[in-house]
């Protein structure tokens, strides 16, 4: 399994690989819960834990989405975009008296085919992935607010009761959002552990010439990365209007993709590929999930926030940098 | 000749299908799809909008145009170094917030607030160079990051400051000339960016730094083993990016007298793709400014469009998204399949007739029938050579040759066991001639003519002639530099086979067959080459009459020699001296009985010289088939002929089987006997010439019995 374990082949790194990043942000998202729970009022309450489960869940299931692809040497960067905008459409459609079942099948097509154009520009046209999904995601958020919705946000009709009710259930006082977590996060496991397509992933992201060479289907197998990366993205918008009962599209301005791209970096995916696993996800999610929590209850403004998630991000980045290095002979012209 | 063939000789002769191939291996045609797609935007749009065109219009367009080309070009910059910035407008939106406070808050001068805008600029440049440069970041992400950080800066200073800004009374005709006046009738920022534009190009084309800056993004790893600072450079060019932010963010500032939230929103998008569709490759090294300004013409001529025809807020980064889309596609596979497209089309194979020859068959008694006579020639450096082209011996009797390395290989006389490499000089040596002091004159092929002093001192005598005024490939660089010789004023008269092919594909030019061979002067009294005779089928051997006021050179595909005179009565007219010979002519050298000695490098053959006739059977097999099964001229087979002045042919010398010597590229005689060299062969050949003077050299011939 690459998860972690090898960070470097550098003898003098051997201490280091030793304490595996995961082990280190995890026990940081532990201290810092203790730390919260003590220095902060009402973090511990249980209405409190509620809200931070269900946003940890559904930034968790999209870093699952990103960290396939990352794993695999890509990135998607198209993800809110593709999430604000099939959700938003699907809404729209149930406002339009299709039902549910039609509208759902509408727009899944919709997705896959944004997925899978993002696949083939990645694959095929050998588009640098953070190009093509830079413009695919503009391209995406700008035709459907311009041609096919009426408003930044599309609220959800009365009449889809059920649709309602998903977002309150809960099983043993636990919302349902965790379970869709749990259960995204075990079959991504499964897939990328157990199945081809979720080994050769790994291939690709360690040594994508050696995987051409040895005869993976390179093309094929980038093209279903994007379509999975699609679709995660549209099963956490689903929850995501579910319990909010609406979906607005300005959420693409927001920092939302910079934290996805936090949680995958921050729980040790490294960003040159081939390294990490769901694991990694999972404690990368634990972590920013409950600091933005934190930050939340400490009542900093919307744009501090930002400034210093941006800084984490940052700092994030420097480490990747120190610990997957790159240099000047290895370097590849366009690997931007 | 048939109706068809005399169609075929016609069109080849005059539709110039060579000229494609020339202008795709241009650097500027690079420019030619984003220029088409800037007319054909520009036109559309024009056509559909009404009063698309009007003075009020432009002028608004043009302001914004000059802003916007501002960053462009900063943008620009970074991507020719390889790199990309993503936060220029986070720090557009950040410097003009920097102007306006050091006006509006501080009421302090007009130019406090240009270094205050272009000094934010270049800071925010450097955290960015720092990051990726020095620490080697992911450019993309990293600015993505730091944009995220600017403009969370900027929304903060901006709700806190804007009713201050607002309130100030200060008022200043400069700041205001600067955002509304204008110079000969342009707006300010539009002069602003002319300047900048030619600043940067004027950096980019002929200043040291702007190279360094080309070749990082060309071959990172190479300009590092050059020894650029790379990082430096890398730091640099996101410097440069910021104060480009900077200057334009204190003409949007002077323009606006404010900012707002929206300011520079959505830049980066806008100027990314504005980049891209001018032409600037991703990966970097290829791209100019004047790229990035096509670009930001078609961008903003896009976006205004768009508003003009009523569309609503998501339809500019619709169009935008699919435009860059399209641009990268566009850029990533021209830049894939850009070689792969020119092999194909570069070779333009034109119509020739070769007209019948004597047979050069063993018993045909023709004056051309081969022998066996170099099958028994003694070996000289047999298996130490690699391709001998040339041949020479000096006054002492030591015998000099190229090899494929780049050296001049030298034998010692008597017995040539012992060798040394008497120069090094990096391309491939070919013709070979001693001047009146005993220097070795050398065509270096793809180099140019070079000079040996006795002393092994290289130095480089010619490596340009004139350009001639319409062809579009440089003519003015030496491609094929093949053969010289000495005119008894010291004059230094060689061969350039080809323009169109570096030497090494020198076969390709024998598909083609068309006549861009050159024959130049290099007048060591004035240091300058000059062209001579042009259009020549691939002219390589060249010999100094015994008149001293004539040479004769050989075309090797027209299988013709003939001779002109540069001095005399005759002098500036040609003669064709033999014609329609059964072999392709090579070096050309004089012999001790005043006749000349020719190499021949292969024979020809009927399938070729049908296949002359056939321009378009030849395109297409350049084109379908692999190389190894292309037709080519024989050069299995090759000899020596001597012929006289009027074109007599009086001795043939073959090697028929072609084992000791193939392909024989030149010959020379000295002391009787006779030194054979070929280009793709491994020894030199010794033969002994019976009745030959014995004491004849060529440098006793050339220059008299003191040398």
């Amino acid at each position: 399994m690459p998860s972690g374990g090898s960070l470097t082949q550098d003898p003098c790194m051997n201490i280091r690989s030793h304490i595996r990043q995961e082990t280190v942000v995890l026990l940081l998202a532990v201290a810092i819960f203790i730390a919260s729970s003590i220095f902060l009022n009402g973090f511990i309450e249980a209405s409190n834990i509620v809200t931070l489960v269900r946003g940890v869940a559904l930034l968790g299931i999209l870093a699952i989405g990103m960290g396939i692809v990352v794993i695999g040497r890509g990135i998607d960067l198209s993800v809110v975009s593709i999430l604000a905008i099939s959700v938003a459409c699907m809404l729209q459609l149930l406002n339009m008296s299709y039902s549910l079942p039609s509208a759902l099948a509408i727009t899944l097509a919709g997705v896959i085919v944004m997925g899978g154009i993002n696949g083939f520009l990645v694959a095929y046209a050998e588009v640098p992935a953070i190009f093509a999904t830079l413009a695919s995601g503009t391209f995406v958020y700008g035709i459907g607010r311009s041609q096919w919705l009426s408003g930044d946000v599309v609220y959800m009709p009365d009449n889809q009761t059920g649709f309602m009710a998903m977002g309150e259930l809960k099983f043993l006082g636990i919302p349902a959002e965790i379970y869709f977590f749990l259960g995204i996060a075990f079959l991504a496991f499964l897939a990328l552990r157990f199945t081809r397509p979720g080994r050769f992933i790994y291939f690709m992201g360690d040594n994508f010439a050696a995987a051409r060479n040895m005869g993976i289907p390179v093309r094929p197998v980038i093209v279903l990365q994007y379509i999975v990366s699609a679709l995660i993205a549209f099963v956490a918008g689903v929850i995501m209007a579910a319990s909010l009962h609406s979906m607005n599209t300005r959420i693409v301005n927001s920092t939302l993709l910079y934290d996805i791209i936090l949680v995958v970096v921050i729980g040790g995916i490294g960003l040159s590929g081939g390294k990490g696993g769901i694991r990694n996800v999972i404690v990368g999610t634990l972590l920013i999930g409950i600091l933005l929590n934190a930050m939340t209850i400490l009542d900093i403004p919307d744009l501090y926030q930002k400034l210093i998630k941006a800084s984490f991000l940052l700092v994030a980045l420097i480490a990747d940098g120190f610990i997957n290095p790159r240099d000047e002979q290895t370097d590849q012209a366009g690997d931007i | 000749m048939a109706l068809s063939e005399s169609l075929a000789r016609l069109r080849y002769k005059y539709i110039p299908d060579h000229l494609i191939g020339e202008i795709l291996s241009k650097r500027w045609a690079d420019n030619l799809v984003p220029l088409l797609f800037l007319l054909l935007t520009v036109a559309g749009l024009g056509s559909f909008i009404p009063n698309f065109f009007t003075i009020q219009s432009l002028s608004d367009a043009s302001r914004q145009l000059g802003e916007f080309s501002i960053v462009v070009i900063g943008l620009t910059i970074v991507m020719l170094g390889g790199g990309i910035d993503l936060s220029v407008g986070a720090i557009f939106g950040l410097t003009a917030f920097a102007a306006v406070s050091v006006v509006y808050i501080f009421a302090m001068p007009i130019w406090l607030a240009f270094l205050a805008a272009v000094g934010v600029g270049a800071l925010a440049g450097a955290f960015n160079g720092f990051l990726i440069g020095y620490l080697r970041l992911r450019a993309f992400l990293t600015t993505l990051v730091t944009f995220i950080i600017l403009r969370a800066i900027f929304d903060i200073l901006v709700v806190d400051h804007a009713a201050e800004i607002q309130l100030s009374d200060v008022s200043s005709p400069t700041w205001d000339f600067i955002g509304d006046g204008t110079i000969l009738n342009l707006p300010v920022s539009f002069v602003a960016a002319i300047v900048v534009a030619i600043i940067a190009h004027i950096f980019l084309t002929r200043l040291r730094p702007g190279w360094h800056i080309l070749a990082v993004g060309g071959s990172r790893r190479s300009a590092y083993n050059a020894g650029i600072a790379v990082r430096r450079t890398i730091f640099m060019s996101y410097v440069i990016s910021g104060v480009c932010c900077g200057i334009a963010g204190f003409l949007i500032a002077a323009r606006l007298s404010g900012v707002g939230p929206g300011t520079g929103a959505g830049l980066e998008i806008m100027a990314l793709t504005a980049a891209v569709v001018g032409g600037n490759s991703l990966g970097g090294g290829r791209g100019s400014i004047a790229k990035g300004l096509m670009g930001a013409v078609v961008v903003l001529v896009l976006t205004n469009g768009l508003i003009r025809l009523g569309f609503n807020s998501g339809a500019n980064q619709m169009v935008l998204g699919v435009v860059l889309a399209l641009a990268v596609i566009l850029d990533v596979r021209w830049l894939k399949n850009r070689h792969k497209m020119l092999a194909k089309v570069y070779v333009a194979p034109i119509y020739a007739k070769m007209d019948a020859s004597r047979s050069a068959a063993p018993d045909s008694g023709s004056p051309y029938a081969l022998n066996d006579r170099l099958a028994n020639t003694e070996f000289i450096g047999l298996g130490e050579l690699e391709g001998p082209e040339d041949v020479i011996l000096d006054n002492d009797d030591h015998l000099y040759c190229g090899t494929r390395h780049g050296d001049v290989v030298r034998y010692f006389a008597p017995d040539y066991k012992r060798h040394e490499v008497f120069a090094h000089t990096g391309g491939f040596p070919l013709g070979l001639a001693f001047d009146r002091d005993g220097a070795l004159k050398v065509c270096v092929g793809a180099m140019g003519l070079y000079s040996i002093t006795p002393d092994k001192e290289v130095s480089r005598l010619s490596a340009e002639t004139n350009r001639s005024r319409l062809s579009v490939i440089d003519d003015a660089r030496l491609r094929d530099p093949n053969d010289c010789d000495i005119a008894p004023d010291g004059r230094i008269f060689f061969t350039d086979s080809t323009t169109r092919y570096d030497a090494h594909d020198w076969a390709l030019d024998s598909i083609e067959a068309r006549p861009t061979g050159r024959i130049l002067c290099y007048d060591p009294r004035t240091g300058k080459t000059r062209t001579v005779l042009d259009r020549l089928t691939y002219a390589n051997g060249v010999c100094m009459a015994h008149d001293g006021q004539s040479f004769f050179f050989a075309e090797s595909w027209a299988c013709r020699v003939s001779r002109y005179w540069f001095d005399g009565p005759k002098a500036g007219t040609v003669e064709i001296v033999i014609k329609d010979m059964p072999g392709y002519p090579d070096n050309i050298n004089r012999a001790s009985d005043g006749r000349y000695w020719m190499a021949w490098l292969g024979m020809r053959t009927p399938s070729f010289d049908i296949a002359l006739r056939k321009p378009g059977m030849r395109r297409r097999m350049t084109r379908r088939l692999p190389q190894d099964d292309w037709l080519f001229p024989n050069i299995n087979q090759g000899g020596v002929v001597k012929f006289d002045e009027n074109g007599e042919i009086s001795d043939v010398l073959g090697n028929l089987g072609g084992l000791s010597h193939p392909m024989v590229t030149s010959m020379r005689e000295h002391k009787g006997y006779l030194y054979v060299g070929g280009i793709l062969n491994n020894r030199i050949g010794r033969y002994k010439l019976d009745g030959a003077d014995p004491a004849w050299t060529s440098n006793r011939s050339y220059w008299g019995a003191k040398s």
